[in-house]
């Protein structure tokens, strides 16, 4: 299915069921058994958006990859996992799937996220060219964003101290 | 006022740039009618029964002349004349086009206003006490804490896709009049024994078809870790408030489903957890903006002034002084109500003359301020006792003098049938009737203070369920019907209405208030012991009579 970073679409070296492909994402439940397989491709994990990232903590450096799901664009839940797992220091990649619209794509690399995986279906109305625009919508936030944004807070303060 | 810097200007900018390209969208097919709904909506668009409907944001109800005057001009070009106060302090137009959305916006942007987070479920607009920088019991101006409030939650990337809305209230007086108990997050000012400030925490409170009372999480956190302890809220509500049914969603539900204990339990968890460096605000930062909110330079006037004195001996100036005038903390001054309540017209409705009109008395006699209540009037915040006779002149005759803040004419209704498509039942033609029965403004002092609340359906936008006297309009088989509450209160005492009985029809509400209110007078110790006070003291058992036509409720007394 259709992958985008901020650059816009991307191969994709995972997948879920073809061999072949460098990286393999498992269910949720299915990540113990591929962690302990001795395989040496890298592992991706589908994370729902109601199981706890701490449920997570014991695998992050053995992880590659983890992509939580918007069930329907609606449902924000996916922010917040996104964050918790970074601030728990989760490095690797991590791909939002599902519902999500290019008008959430900013607060989901903002919030951790680095790419979307969305269905042929999404990409077919929704083109390359509103991803790709939806970064730079707006010039700054509020409040620090993982994506490297410095909050309008600290960037006033810094103004104040050059002055 | 806040004024905004090159930070603020740019992103509303952007945001409305945003929201043109999202409009061309949904025209081209790339949205969907359901996302296009929740994204129109975080910009303040809603449709409405008849038309679409634009929610424009008034932080904490302050405003400056030339924004009212804006706000009027918006209300000529765009709409039919007039605007709507509501009881979030915001004002709604009616009657918008689609395709004039985004130049509305440019206006508002033009004097430093925007539509963001007035709608959808994410932090809505913050709320502040209307009296702010006024009261003498303040502890501190909540406008600062609610202005800071204001730019964290503005498009939050982890907060903009809630359960449900999300709406935050903060006082900083003794008194509470923001009503924080019925807010998602209700913060109050406080200092601790060696005199810092911080706040007292209470989350789930609301109203809606389960209204409750919001529960203390901290009563004293201190001020520098306010935002990075509401994120830890936010966030817990974010991943477990419920999904699966929406009147089920608000935090008030997650709190009451887990219990306080729990909640706060698992909100302090996270709280310990959170990278708060990266959420805190710097002190010289939160004094940056507080120092906006700095007080007018007030005169050193004596404390009593001749020329309202001598206005006084009018028993019309008087009866407007006795209501609508509240006591300031600097000596010779007041801060004086409006009531867009006059008898017998829609609430919280002002034509775009009335609108100039206020915003010319703001420049001339209130340091170039005013303030949009919960109940849906204007204050002029600091207007000298001398200059009051000639406000109140001005008043006259533009017909925004009418005397009866606080009391059994100043309802608060919901737009009801008449404008939104969720309703029941209608809910401005209830109040228009109950305020023409009690149009005597001598037998209306009489009764004295009396809050009146209505709302046209469950979802309780009238705040019935704190209204001394609440009303919320059914449907029943097809039929209107009203069930009327009594013994609510949003303040310091906060307390919801208990039914009194069976709902009735609509004609009959009007006879039954009267009644309700002749029972009230009655059972009275004097004048002092006002209506909630009664209703605490008897209960209601002596009212129920009152429901029913042509009981002699008098005499039972
Ligand atoms: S209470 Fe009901 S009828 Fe009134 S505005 Fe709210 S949703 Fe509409």
């Amino acid at each position: 299915m259709p992958l985008l970073d901020r650059e816009g679409l991307q191969a994709d070296p995972f997948d879920r069921a073809d061999p072949s492909a460098e990286g393999v994402i498992v269910p949720f439940d299915g990540l113990e058994e591929a962690l302990e397989s001795g395989s040496n491709r890298p592992v991706g994990v589908d994370l729902p958006n109601h199981v706890h990232p701490s449920r997570l903590a014991s695998h992050l450096d053995r992880l590659a990859l983890v992509a939580i799901d918007f069930p329907k664009f609606s449902d924000g839940r996916g922010f917040s996992l996104a964050r918790m797992l970074r601030e728990q220091g989760y490095r690797g990649r991590l791909r939002a799937t599902g519902r999500i619209l290019p008008d959430q794509f900013a607060f989901a690399l903002h919030s951790g996220f680095d790419e979307v995986e969305i269905s042929d279906e999404q990409a077919a109305r929704l083109p390359v060219g509103q991803w790709q625009l939806a970064p730079h919508q707006f010039s700054d936030n509020y409040v620090d964003t993982r994506d490297g944004r410095v909050s309008v807070f600290k960037r006033r303060r810094a103004a104040r101290e050059a002055a | 006022m806040y004024r905004y810097d090159e930070f603020d200007e740019r992103l509303v900018r952007e945001r409305i740039a945003q929201f043109r390209e999202m409009v061309r969208r949904r025209i081209d097919g790339s949205l969907t009618e359901e996302e296009f709904t929740l994204l129109r909506q975080m910009n303040g668009l809603y449709l409405q029964l008849h038309a679409y409907m634009l929610r424009v944001a008034i932080p904490y109800g302050t405003l400056s002349g030339r924004q009212m005057r804006q706000l009027a001009l918006i209300a000529d070009r765009y709409d039919r004349g007039y605007g709507h106060f509501t009881t979030r302090q915001n004002i709604q137009y009616n009657w918008p086009r689609l395709r004039d959305v985004p130049d509305m916006l440019e206006l508002l942007a033009d004097v430093e206003m925007q539509c963001i987070q007035t709608s959808g479920n994410c932090i809505r607009n913050v709320t502040a006490d209307h009296f702010a920088g006024v009261a003498a019991d303040e502890i501190e101006d909540p406008r600062p804490t609610a202005e800071l409030i204001r730019q964290w939650s503005t498009l939050h990337p982890e907060f903009s896709f809630l359960p449900r809305k999300f709406k935050i209230a903060v006082t900083g007086s003794a008194v509470d009049r923001a009503a924080v108990a019925v807010h998602d997050i209700g913060l109050r000012i406080v200092a601790d024994a060696k005199g810092r400030i911080g706040y007292r925490v209470t989350v789930g409170g609301g109203l809606g078809r389960t209204p409750m009372i919001g529960k203390p999480v901290r009563e004293f956190l201190p001020r520098e870790e306010l935002l990075p302890y509401l994120e830890a809220i936010l966030r817990v509500y974010n991943l477990e408030g419920r999904r699966d049914n929406k009147y089920k969603a608000r935090v008030k539900i997650l709190v009451h489903e887990l219990g306080t204990e729990a909640f706060v339990a698992r909100v302090e968890e996270e709280y310990a957890r959170i990278d708060r460096g990266a959420v805190e605000v710097d002190a010289a930062e939160v004094a940056r903006i507080a120092a906006y909110f700095a007080p007018p330079a007030f005169e050193a006037l004596p404390a009593r002034s001749e020329a309202f004195e001598k206005a006084a001996r009018d028993p019309d100036f008087a009866r407007f002084a006795r209501t609508n005038l509240f006591p300031h903390k600097a000596p010779g001054y007041t801060a004086l109500t409006v009531s867009l309540k006059p008898i017998g017209a829609p609430p919280g409705d002002a034509t775009s003359d009335q609108m100039r009109v206020l915003a010319d008395l703001a420049e001339r006699f209130s340091a170039d301020e005013l303030r949009v209540t919960h109940v849906q009037n204007i204050v002029l915040p600091h207007v000298r006792l001398d200059d009051v006779p000639e406000v109140w002149a001005a008043l006259v005759e533009a017909g925004l003098a009418t005397a009866n803040s606080g009391l059994v004419t100043d309802i608060i209704s919901c737009p009801g049938m008449d404008y939104c498509k969720l309703a029941t039942a209608r809910s401005i033609p209830i109040a228009q009737e109950i305020s023409r029965r009690f149009a005597d403004p001598e037998r209306e002092r009489a009764i004295g203070p009396l809050g009146i609340k209505i709302s046209g359906c469950i979802n309780a936008c009238g705040h019935h369920h704190v209204g001394a006297i609440g009303i919320l309009g059914l449907d029943k088989a097809g039929v209107e019907n009203y069930q009327i509450t009594l013994g609510g209160e949003p303040g310091d005492l906060a307390s919801l209405g208990e039914r009194l009985g069976p709902g009735i029809d609509a004609d009959e509400v009007p006879a039954a208030i009267e009644r309700i209110v002749d029972v009230y007078l009655a059972l009275r110790t004097d004048e002092a012991e006002t209506f909630i006070d009664t209703v605490r003291r008897v209960g209601l058992d002596p009212f129920k009579p009152a429901l029913q036509p042509q009981e002699p409720v008098r005499a039972a007394a």
